[in-house]
C-alpha cells in the first residue's frame, strides 16, 4: 500500500488535551499531536484507559461540553473542529468524518429498521428524494456484502447477527462518503472468523474510496492487518508512532516493546511470558514525569520528574528518555 | 497450605496416573425455545449435543469455537451448575453424583471455576478476604484457619493481604479482581479448575501476568485446567490438548502442536487461518469462512458444518460424521476428527482418493 504523502494533511491534531471534571475526574488526553494524510490508515493501539476512544470522540466533538475541558487544536479537512457549532457540526459529523462503534447493537436505534436509519442519514446530508435515498442505502448495504440486502433493508437491528450488524454500521458510516472514518474497536466483540471478514471489508472499502481511517484497537494483530502506521498510546499520550513494519521489528519505547513481547504466539509456548509488571496508572492522579516510569525497567530518577517530549526521528516519533536501541543502530 | 486440610480429607490421587482426571461421556443439553402459539413442534437449541472427552491429570485441555458453539454450556454442565439431559462423568475413577460414586459436595470441592466477568462473579458486599475465606468455611474449615488460608492465597496471587484484604471488589482493577477469583477457586484445594474465558476481558499486558500466574499455580498445586477461550493464540500458548467445537459437537480433538500444525477438519483449518497474520508484508487476503456461525436451533441433519464447508458433498447432508482417529501420514492415537473426508467408507470423493493413493 503506497502512502500518498500530500503536502496537506487531512487531519491535524495539535497539543490536544482533554480533561473530564464531572463526578469522576480524569485527565484523559495529554498533549496529543498527530497528522493523518488522505488515504492513510493510522492504528491507535493501547490498553483500556489509554485515551484511544477519547481521541476519536473528541474528533467528532462528542463529549458533553459541561464536564469536559478541551485545549489544543483539531483541523480536519481545513475546518477547525473544536469551533464547529450547530448546522456546520451536523454536516461535519457523517459528512466529513464518520464513526463505527464497537457495539453496533447499541449504536443503532432499536425501533427503526436498518434501512430507514441509513436513508435518514443520507437525507440529512443531501437534498434528495426519498426513493433515490432509499436506492443509495440499498446500494450501501450491498457494498458491505450483506447477503439479501433487499430483505435486510427492512430488518430491525436485533434481527441481524453481530457480524451483520457491524456491516450495517459500516454502511451507515459510509453512506455520506466521509473523507475520514473513525473505527472504534469495530471487531472486538466479534468471533475470530467474523473479525477477519470485517477487517478485510474495511481494507477493501478504504482502498476503493481512498478515505483516511483511524483504527482504534487493543489487538495488535488487527492493527497490523489494516494500518499503514501505528501509534501506541499510554495514559493519554502517544508514546511512539511508527510505520507498521518498523513498529513490529524494532519498537523503541519500552512500553511498545513490552506490549509486543507480552502477546502470546507459537514462539513462546511453554515459556513464561515477559509481562510488563504493574497496571496502568489512575488517570485522576497521573504520576509526575513519564507516566510509564513506575512500570519501566529502564526508568531513572530523571524519568520520574520530567515528562519526555515527543521527538521526531527518521519518520517515527518517540517520547522516551531511554529509548531501546534499534537493531540498525546497535549493529 | 497443606497444614490446614479439610476435616474430611480427600485422598489426593485415587485412580493412579493413568486414570484420566475427568472422563465425560455423551453429554447432552438441549434448551427449549419458547415458540409462538401457532407453531407446530417444539424447537430446541442444541447447545451441547453428545460430546465425549477426557482430561489427563496435570494437563490443560482447551476448548475453542465460535460463540454459540456450546463451550460455556459444556463448562457449566461439568461444574454441575446445570443438569445435563443425558451423559455421565467420571472424576478420577468415580462416577459423579451416582449411587456409590463421588458425592456432589466432594466433587464441587475438587472442581472450581473462574468466570470471564471478574466483577459479576464477586459478591460486592464481601471484602476480598471474606470472599476467599467463605468457601472453605462452608465446607467445614474453622474461621481462623480459613482466614489464614485466604491471606496466604492473597499474597500468592500477588496482592498484599494487609493492603487488599479489607477492600471491596469495586475498589480493584480488572486484573486484580481476576487474581481474587483465582485465589478463591484455589481456596478449596481443587484438582480441576475450569477457566471460562478467564483472561478474555483483560488488557494484553495484564493478561500476560495472569497467564504466567496460572502456569505457576498449576505447577505448585498439581492442577488440571479446562481452559475455554475464543482466543486461539492463548489456547496455543497455554494448552496441552485442544478440542474444537462446532454447534454443540466436537469436530476435532488432539494435542495442541499436532492440531495447530496439521489441522484435519476443514472448520479447524478455517478457524486457525482467521488469526491475523502479524506480518504487514503478508496480510490475509481472503476470509477463510464466509457468513456467521449458524443458528443452533434445530440444526440440520448430517454434518453441521456442511453449509460453510468448501468440501461438502452429498454424503455430508445425509450422515453425520463420527469422531475417529485422524488417518494421516503419522497417525496419533489421540488426534480425533469428525469428518467424512477422514472416513474411507463414507463415499466422500476426497476420502476415496486418499484411500487409492
Amino acid at each position: 500500500m503506497s502512502i500518498v504523502q500530500k503536502t496537506q494533511p487531512l487531519v491535524s491534531v495539535r497539543e490536544l488535551t482533554v480533561a473530564f471534571h464531572g463526578s469522576r475526574k480524569a485527565s484523559a488526553l495529554n498533549q496529543v499531536s498527530f497528522d493523518l494524510y488522505p488515504g492513510e490508515v493510522l492504528g491507535l493501539l493501547g490498553e483500556s484507559g489509554s485515551g484511544k476512544s477519547v481521541t476519536l470522540r473528541t474528533l467528532l466533538k462528542l463529549h458533553p461540553k459541561r464536564t469536559t475541558r478541551i485545549t489544543g487544536q483539531i483541523t480536519v479537512d481545513g475546518q477547525d473542529v473544536l469551533a464547529l457549532q450547530g448546522r456546520a457540526l451536523e454536516q461535519y459529523r457523517g459528512g466529513v468524518a464518520s464513526m463505527v462503534f464497537q457495539e453496533p447493537g447499541l449504536a443503532f436505534d432499536p425501533v427503526y429498521t436498518v434501512g430507514q436509519q441509513i436513508t435518514e442519514a443520507i437525507r440529512a446530508h443531501e437534498t434528495i428524494s426519498g426513493t433515490s435515498a432509499r436506492a443509495q442505502a440499498l446500494q450501501m448495504l450491498e457494498r458491505v456484502q450483506i447477503p439479501q440486502a433487499k430483505r435486510r433493508y427492512d430488518a430491525y437491528p436485533h434481527e441481524l447477527s453481530g457480524g451483520m450488524r457491524q456491516r450495517a454500521m459500516i454502511a451507515l458510516a459510509l453512506a455520506c462518503k466521509p473523507k475520514l472514518l473513525l473505527a472504534d474497536e469495530p471487531t472486538t466483540a466479534l468471533d475470530a472468523t467474523v473479525q477477519i471478514q470485517i477487517l478485510l471489508l474495511l481494507r477493501e472499502l478504504q482502498r476503493e474510496t481512498g478515505m483516511a481511517v483511524i483504527f482504534v484497537t487493543h489487538d495488535i494483530g488487527a492493527a497490523v492487518e489494516l494500518s499503514d502506521r501505528i501509534a501506541v498510546m499510554y495514559a493519554g499520550r502517544i508514546v511512539e508512532e511508527n510505520p507498521v513494519a518498523a513498529m513490529l521489528q524494532a519498537p523503541r519505547h519500552p512500553y511498545s516493546a513490552g506490549l509486543l513481547a507480552s502477546s502470546v504466539s507459537s514462539h513462546n509456548r511453554g515459556k513464561p511470558l515477559s509481562a510488563i509488571p504493574g497496571s496502568p496508572p489512575n488517570l485522576a492522579a497521573l504520576p509526575a514525569g513519564c507516566s510509564f516510569a513506575p512500570r519501566c525497567a529502564a526508568a531513572s530518577a530523571h524519568c520520574h520528574t520530567k515528562t519526555p517530549p515527543v521527538v521526531d526521528i527518521e519518520g517515527s516519533r518517540l517520547a522516551c528518555w531511554h529509548p531501546l536501541l534499534s537493531p540498525a543502530l546497535a549493529a | 497450605m497443606s497444614t490446614h486440610t479439610f476435616p474430611k480429607s480427600q485422598s489426593p490421587d485415587r485412580g493412579g496416573p493413568a486414570q484420566p482426571l475427568l472422563l465425560v461421556r455423551d453429554l447432552k443439553k438441549y434448551f427449549p425455545v419458547r415458540s409462538s402459539l401457532f407453531e407446530r413442534g417444539k424447537k430446541f437449541v442444541h447447545a451441547v449435543d453428545g460430546i465425549s472427552f477426557s482430561i489427563a491429570k496435570g494437563k490443560t485441555l482447551g476448548i475453542v469455537g465460535e460463540s454459540g458453539c456450546g463451550k460455556s454450556t459444556t463448562a457449566r454442565l461439568i461444574a454441575k451448575l446445570m443438569a445435563p439431559d443425558s451423559g455421565s462423568m467420571i472424576f478420577d475413577g468415580e462416577g459423579v453424583g451416582e449411587f456409590g460414586g463421588l458425592e456432589l459436595k466432594a466433587f464441587r470441592r475438587s472442581l472450581q471455576m473462574v468466570f470471564q466477568d471478574s466483577f459479576a462473579s464477586l459478591n460486592p458486599r464481601l471484602t476480598i478476604l471474606e470472599t476467599i475465606a467463605y468457601g472453605p468455611q462452608a465446607h467445614g474449615l474453622s474461621r481462623v484457619k480459613a482466614n489464614l488460608r485466604a491471606r496466604q492465597l492473597l499474597s500468592r496471587v500477588g496482592l498484599e493481604p494487609d493492603q487488599f484484604g479489607s477492600r471491596y471488589p469495586h475498589e480493584l482493577s480488572g486484573g486484580q479482581r481476576q487474581r481474587i477469583n483465582i485465589a478463591r477457586a484455589l481456596a478449596f484445594e481443587p484438582r480441576l479448575v475450569i477457566l471460562d474465558e478467564a483472561v478474555a476481558a483483560l488488557d494484553k499486558s495484564v493478561q500476560a501476568q495472569v497467564l504466567n500466574l496460572l502456569q505457576e499455580l498449576k505447577a505448585e498445586h498439581q492442577l488440571t485446567y479446562l481452559f475455554i477461550s475464543h482466543d486461539l493464540q492463548v489456547v496455543h500458548y497455554i494448552c496441552d490438548e485442544v478440542m474444537v467445537m462446532y454447534l454443540g459437537q466436537v469436530v476435532e480433538i488432539g494435542p495442541v502442536e499436532q492440531v495447530y500444525a496439521a489441522a484435519a477438519h476443514p472448520y479447524t483449518k478455517a478457524l486457525l487461518s482467521a488469526v491475523p497474520s502479524m506480518d504487514p508484508a503478508h496480510r490475509t487476503e481472503h476470509p477463510p469462512l464466509v457468513g456467521d456461525p449458524p443458528n443452533p436451533i434445530n440444526p440440520p441433519a448430517g454434518c453441521r458444518f456442511r453449509e460453510r464447508c468448501p468440501h461438502a458433498e452429498a454424503v455430508c447432508s445425509v450422515r453425520s460424521p463420527i469422531l475417529a482417529s485422524y488417518k494421516s501420514a503419522s497417525p496419533l492415537e489421540n488426534h480425533l476428527v469428525a469428518c467424512h473426508m477422514n472416513d474411507n467408507s463414507s463415499g466422500h470423493s476426497a476420502a476415496v482418493a486418499e484411500n487409492a493413493a
